[in-house]
C-alpha cells in the first residue's frame, strides 16, 4: 500500500464514521458538527487527488458558510436539542436499497471509465491555471459563469423572501 | 516535496497536538476540587433563571445568508482574478458584469430593509 | 558562505545525507526532517506567542499612560513565563450541564487555526513551510475553523453570555470575512497567483501599498473586525457581556484563547506585510534570507503595533453600526474598488513601470474621494432634514 492509499482509507473511514454519525446522533448540534467532520474528509479527499482548488473552497464554502448556517438554523428553531422521535420510518428497507442500488450502480460506472485506476493525472501541466482560464475564456465556460451570477441573485431575492415572511 | 498538501497534512497534524498538549500538561498539574458552587453558570452572582441556552434571534440567520450568498461569489471571483494577466481585455469586463449583477442583489436587499438590525 | 545565502537548503541536504548514512530510506528521512522542521517551527511560533503577551501588556500600559510589567527581568521581559505556569497550574473548572466534548475542543482548535495559517507565511525568500498555489483561500479556510471554534464554545458553556457573545461574533466575522475577500482578491489580480511567495516576490519594484492604498486599508479594517478587537469587540463587552463566548473557561483553556487571540492579531500583522508592504524585502534581504526574516517580523511588529493602536484608542461601536458599517459601505466600497482596480490593471499592465504604479495610485484616490464626497453630501442631507424636523420643538420653547 502506498502513502495515498492509507491516507485514503484513513479518510475514507473518516467520512464515513461522521456520516453515520451525523443520521444517528440525537443531538442536533452534534449532528452539525459530524457533519463538519464529513466535509472536512471530502476536502482532504480533493486535496489528495491534487482538487487544490475544490479543497479550500470545499473549507470556505461547507464549512465556513454552509455549516454555520446550519448550526444557526437548528438554534434558531429549536429550543430543545433534543430530538426524541423515532430514527427511521416503516419506508426504511426501500430506502436502504435504492440507496445500495445506487452505490452499486455508481461503483459499476465508475470502473468503466476509460481512466478508472490512474494514480495520479496528467492532462494539465497546472491544473488551477488551467480551471480559470477555463471558467472564463468565451470558448469554454464563460456563460456558465455569468449565470452563476444570476442565480445567485435568484438566491438573494429568496432569501428576503424568507426573511420577510417570519 | 512532491505534493505540498502531504507538508500542509503534517503542519495540520503538529498544529492540532501542540494545544492538546498544554491542555495535557495543565491536566497533570492542575488541581482538581470540583463543588457545585464552583461548577454552576456564572452570571456575576446571580441564580440562573430559565433556560440557558438561550433562543436566537432570528436577525443573525438572515445576516448569515446574505454571508452565504456573498462568500460563494467571491469564491466564484478568484479564478476570474488569476486568470486576468494572461487574457485579453475584455474578461476584466466580464468580472465587472458578474459583480455588478450582484451589486445590484445588495441594493435589491437594502431597499428591503433586510441589512437593518431591528 | 552558502549557509548564509541558503539556509534550509544546508541544514536539509547536511540532515538528509546523516540520515541516509544511517541506512534510512529515502522518503522516511524526507518525513522525519519535515516533522522535525515542523515541530521546531510551531514551537518557535508558540515561543514568539509568549513575548507577544509581554508586548501587548508592555503597549497597553504605554497608551494608557502606566509603566506595565517592570519588576521580572529587565523592563518586566520574564513576565510571561510566570504567567503562563500560573495559567498551567490554575484549576480547570468545567461548568454544570456544559457539553464537554465540545467544550474541550473549542480551545484546541481555536489556537490551531491560528497555527495552521503560520504553514503558507514567507518569511524570507528561501525560508517558507509551504508554497501553496492557494495559499489566500487557504487563509480564508483557516479562519472558518477559528469562526467554528467560536460557535462550539458559546453553545457548550451552557451560558447565556456566552451563547450571546459567540452570536455576536460569529455575525462580526462571517460580516467582514466578505471585505477581507475582496482585499485578498486586490494582489490576486495584481499578481496573476494565490501564492503568497509569488506575491512577495512581484514586489521586488515597488510595494503594492503604492499601487492600492485603499486595498490595504480594507484589509487591516476587515482583519481587525476578524480578530473581534475593538472597536469590534462587541463580543466581550466587559459591561454586558462580561466577556463573552470565552465566560466559563479556566486556567490553561482560557489561556489558549487568549495565546491563539494575540498570535492572530501577529499573523494578521504578517499578512498585511506580505501583500501590501513587500514582505521580506528589503536591502539585501535577497541575498541573506536570514536578513530578510528580520525584516518580516519587524513589518509584521509594526502592522501588529497598528492593530493595538486602533484598539487602545477607539470605543466600541454598537451591534447594528458594526452590521451597517459592513453591508451599506464597506462590502460596496470593496466590490467597487475591486472592479476599478481590475480594469485599470488590464488597461496598464503593458505600460512602464512608473506609469503602471500612479495610475493604479491615482485611480485608488478617485474611488476614495468620490466616497469622501458622497459621505458628505450623505451627512450633509441628514443634517438638513434633522435641522427640518427639530425646528417646531424649538419654536415650543
Amino acid at each position: 500500500m502506498t502513502v495515498d492509499q492509507v491516507i485514503f482509507f484513513l479518510v475514507g473511514a473518516l467520512i464515513l464514521v461522521s456520516a453515520l454519525m451525523v443520521v444517528t446522533t440525537r443531538n442536533l448540534i452534534h449532528a452539525a458538527l459530524w457533519l463538519i467532520a464529513t466535509l472536512f474528509g471530502a476536502a482532504v479527499l480533493y486535496a489528495t487527488l491534487d482538487a487544490t482548488f475544490l479543497a479550500v473552497v470545499q473549507v470556505v464554502v461547507y464549512i465556513g458558510a454552509i455549516a454555520i448556517m446550519f448550526i444557526f438554523a437548528v438554534m434558531l428553531t429549536r429550543r430543545n436539542m433534543l430530538d426524541d422521535a423515532s430514527q427511521t420510518n416503516p419506508g426504511w428497507p426501500w430506502a436502504a436499497f435504492i440507496a445500495l442500488a445506487t452505490f452499486a450502480g455508481l461503483a459499476l460506472l465508475a470502473g468503466q471509465m476509460h481512466n478508472a485506476g490512474a494514480t495520479q493525472s496528467e492532462l494539465f501541466a497546472d491544473p488551477l491555471a488551467a480551471l480559470s482560464q477555463a471558467l472564463i475564456s468565451p470558448e469554454a465556460y464563460v456563460l456558465p459563469f455569468e449565470v452563476a451570477s444570476v442565480l445567485l441573485l435568484a438566491a438573494l431575492v429568496g432569501a428576503v423572501y424568507i426573511a420577510n415572511r417570519k | 516535496m512532491q505534493n505540498p498538501w502531504i507538508y500542509v497534512g503534517l503542519f495540520l497534524v503538529v498544529g492540532t497536538i501542540i494545544p492538546i498538549a498544554a491542555l495535557v500538561m495543565s491536566a497533570l498539574l492542575a488541581p482538581r476540587k470540583p463543588n457545585p458552587i464552583k461548577q454552576s453558570t456564572y452570571e456575576c452572582g446571580m441564580e440562573t433563571v430559565g433556560e440557558n441556552r438561550v433562543q436566537f434571534k432570528a436577525q443573525y440567520y438572515v445576516f448569515a445568508l446574505a454571508f452565504l450568498i456573498f462568500d460563494v461569489e467571491t469564491v466564484f471571483l478568484f479564478p476570474w482574478a488569476l486568470s486576468l494577466n494572461a487574457m485579453p481585455f475584455f474578461v476584466a469586463l466580464e468580472g465587472v458584469v458578474f459583480i455588478l449583477i450582484l451589486l445590484a442583489g445588495l441594493y435589491y436587499i437594502w431597499q428591503k430593509g433586510m441589512l437593518d438590525w431591528v | 558562505m552558502e549557509f548564509l545565502t541558503d539556509p534550509i537548503k544546508v541544514i536539509y541536504e547536511w540532515l538528509m545525507l546523516t540520515l541516509t548514512s544511517w541506512g534510512w530510506a529515502g522518503w522516511l528521512s524526507q518525513l522525519v526532517i519535515n516533522l522535525l522542521a515542523i515541530v521546531l517551527f510551531i514551537t518557535g511560533v508558540m515561543v514568539l506567542d509568549i513575548l507577544l503577551v509581554w508586548v501587548e501588556r508592555k503597549v497597553v500600559a504605554r497608551f494608557q499612560d502606566r509603566l506595565g510589567p517592570n519588576r521580572v527581568g529587565p523592563f518586566g521581559l520574564f513576565q510571561p513565563f510566570p504567567d503562563i505556569i500560573k495559567l498551567i497550574i490554575k484549576e480547570d473548572i468545567t461548568p454544570n450541564g456544559a457539553d464537554k466534548v465540545v467544550f474541550n475542543l473549542a480551545p484546541i482548535l481555536s489556537l490551531a487555526s491560528v497555527i495552521f495559517l503560520w504553514a503558507v507565511v514567507p518569511l524570507a525568500s528561501r525560508i517558507y513551510g509551504v508554497d501553496l498555489n492557494v495559499a489566500l483561500l487557504y487563509l480564508v479556510a483557516a479562519g472558518s475553523i477559528g469562526t467554528l471554534s467560536i460557535i462550539m464554545a458559546g453553545w457548550a458553556s451552557n451560558n447565556k453570555y456566552a451563547l450571546l457573545g459567540a452570536y455576536r461574533m460569529v455575525a462580526n466575522m462571517i460580516s467582514y470575512e466578505i471585505p477581507m475577500i475582496i482585499a485578498l482578491l486586490i494582489p490576486t489580480i495584481l499578481v496573476g497567483s494565490m501564492s503568497l511567495k509569488l506575491i512577495t516576490e512581484a514586489q521586488s519594484g515597488y510595494w503594492f501599498v503604492l499601487v492600492s492604498p485603499l486595498g490595504a486599508l480594507l484589509f487591516i479594517i476587515a482583519a481587525i473586525a476578524e480578530l473581534g478587537r475593538s472597536p469590534f469587540d462587541l463580543n466581550e463587552g466587559e459591561s454586558e457581556i462580561v466577556s463573552g463566548y470565552h465566560i466559563e473557561y479556566t486556567g490553561m483553556k482560557f489561556g489558549l484563547f487568549y495565546a491563539g487571540e494575540l498570535l492572530h492579531a501577529f499573523t494578521f500583522g504578517g499578512f498585511w506585510a506580505a501583500l501590501f508592504f513587500g514582505g521580506w524585502h528589503g536591502p539585501w534581504a535577497e541575498q541573506y534570507p536570514l536578513l530578510g526574516a528580520f525584516y518580516f517580523v519587524v513589518k509584521a511588529m509594526i502592522g501588529y503595533w497598528v492593530i493595538m493602536w486602533v484598539k487602545y484608542t477607539v470605543p466600541r461601536i454598537r451591534i447594528d453600526h458594526m452590521l451597517a458599517f459592513n453591508w451599506k459601505f464597506l462590502t460596496p466600497l470593496g466590490f467597487i474598488l475591486l472592479m476599478v482596480t481590475a480594469v485599470t490593471h488590464s488597461v496598464l499592465r503593458q505600460s512602464p513601470a512608473w506609469l503602471y504604479v500612479a495610475g493604479m495610485f491615482l485611480s485608488n484616490m478617485i474611488v476614495a474621494l468620490i466616497t469622501i464626497e458622497g459621505l458628505r453630501a450623505q451627512a450633509r442631507r441628514q443634517r438638513i432634514s434633522a435641522e427640518a424636523s427639530s425646528k417646531p420643538v424649538v419654536a415650543d420653547h
